[in-house]
């Protein structure tokens, strides 16, 4: 067989991309660091993209990394995540969208185009609620909405100040949540490992100062994250769920580009190795 | 162990053994994160400010 060629596209050297840097070398793997702002995609070239085997893709730009997985899929490299998981993943309406087309739990949620509309489903909704932006992560401009002054004012800051983007309203239940939710991590359609996520600030990103505690995988857990790794197309996930306090465990949104810093030393789990392997079984000439 | 000058402030900030070129570290002076450009030789860039697609 000959020897697997593997990229990986970044934006920072992270600790989770040199985790993974080092796995690739602890297996011998040949691969080629790619930062994202110094590469460029010549259409008529593709045979320089088409020499990797797969690429795992790591950029912290959701933007540069969804073009640059639409690309090397059309060129016929193997990617993790796809391209449309990325799509899917990357854009929290769209996720919404699959879940509710196959009946995977998730929190209510309800989108309006204008300021006026919001604000019509914000008030059949009953306050709080919450209004977060269709693209963006690490707990960024998520607004929680206590009344209809608040409401008004975000919404016109929203479609003053913000891009296009932001003129879409995305409006879900506030959950009363137990001061925690939950990250799972999804490789392929295994569940590899989970941890609680704590903060005494309503939201628990860690990337938002909350930490992390071992959650035991639960027959409830692995079946909601199946069908919601199921849903999105499969592949390298981190599926946050929260304890909703009548529905039970939902779904609140799908990471395809994990950070684990916090989970890799709470599990105790090679993570990046596993990583590492799922890529090998991904590439093109795997004899995996 | 490599030592850069850090283009904020200009105080010495030593690289620790392990450190991967684009990897960001913080001037242990003035708190400004710094992109480790090179490693040899050693050199820093003001990390580029976070944007709004930034994220996992």
């Amino acid at each position: 067989m000959q020897r697997l060629k593997i990229g990986v596209l970044y934006s920072r050297v992270r600790v989770e991309e040199k985790w993974i840097f080092g796995a690739m070398e602890k297996r011998g793997i040949d691969y080629d660091r790619l930062d994202d702002r110094a590469i460029s995609f010549d259409l008529e070239k593709p045979e320089a993209w088409q020499q990797y085997d797969a690429v795992l893709e790591r950029s912290i730009s959701y933007n540069s990394g969804l073009y640059a997985l639409r690309l090397l899929n059309a060129f016929g490299v193997p990617t993790v995540n796809t391209a449309a998981v990325a799509e899917v993943c990357g854009d929290k309406l769209m996720t919404s969208a699959v879940l509710a087309r196959d009946g995977v739990p998730q929190p209510h949620n309800v989108t309006a185009f204008s300021p006026e509309a919001a604000l019509d489903a914000i008030e059949a909704f009953g306050y709080p609620v919450v209004l977060k932006p269709v693209v963006g992560s690490w707990g960024r401009l998520l607004a929680k909405i206590n009344d209809r002054d608040a409401a008004e004012a975000v919404l016109e800051h929203k479609s003053t100040l913000g891009s296009v983007q932001h003129s879409v309203f995305y409006i879900q239940e506030f959950i009363e949540k137990p001061g925690r939710d939950l990250r799972i991590i999804m490789i392929g359609d295994k569940v590899l490992t989970g941890m609680y996520r704590s903060s005494e600030h309503w939201i628990t990103n860690t990337a938002r100062g909350g930490s992390g505690e071992l959650c035991p995988i639960t027959p409830e857990i692995e079946d909601i994250c199946l069908r919601a790794s199921k849903a999105v197309g499969g592949g390298l996930l981190g599926v946050d769920l929260v304890e909703h306090p009548e529905k039970g465990l939902v779904v609140n949104e799908i990471n395809h580009t994990m950070e684990f810093h916090t989970m890799q030393p709470v599990s105790g789990l090679d993570i990046a190795g596993e990583i590492v392997e799922y890529v090998v079984k991904t590439a093109k000439n795997s004899d995996q | 162990m490599s030592t850069v000058t850090c283009p904020e402030c200009e105080a010495q900030v030593e690289l620790a053994a392990g450190t991967e070129a684009g990897e960001i570290i913080v001037c242990s002076d003035c708190g400004v994160d710094l992109e480790v450009t090179s490693l040899d030789p050693a050199t820093v860039e003001l990390a580029p400010m976070e944007q709004e697609d930034w994220g996992e």
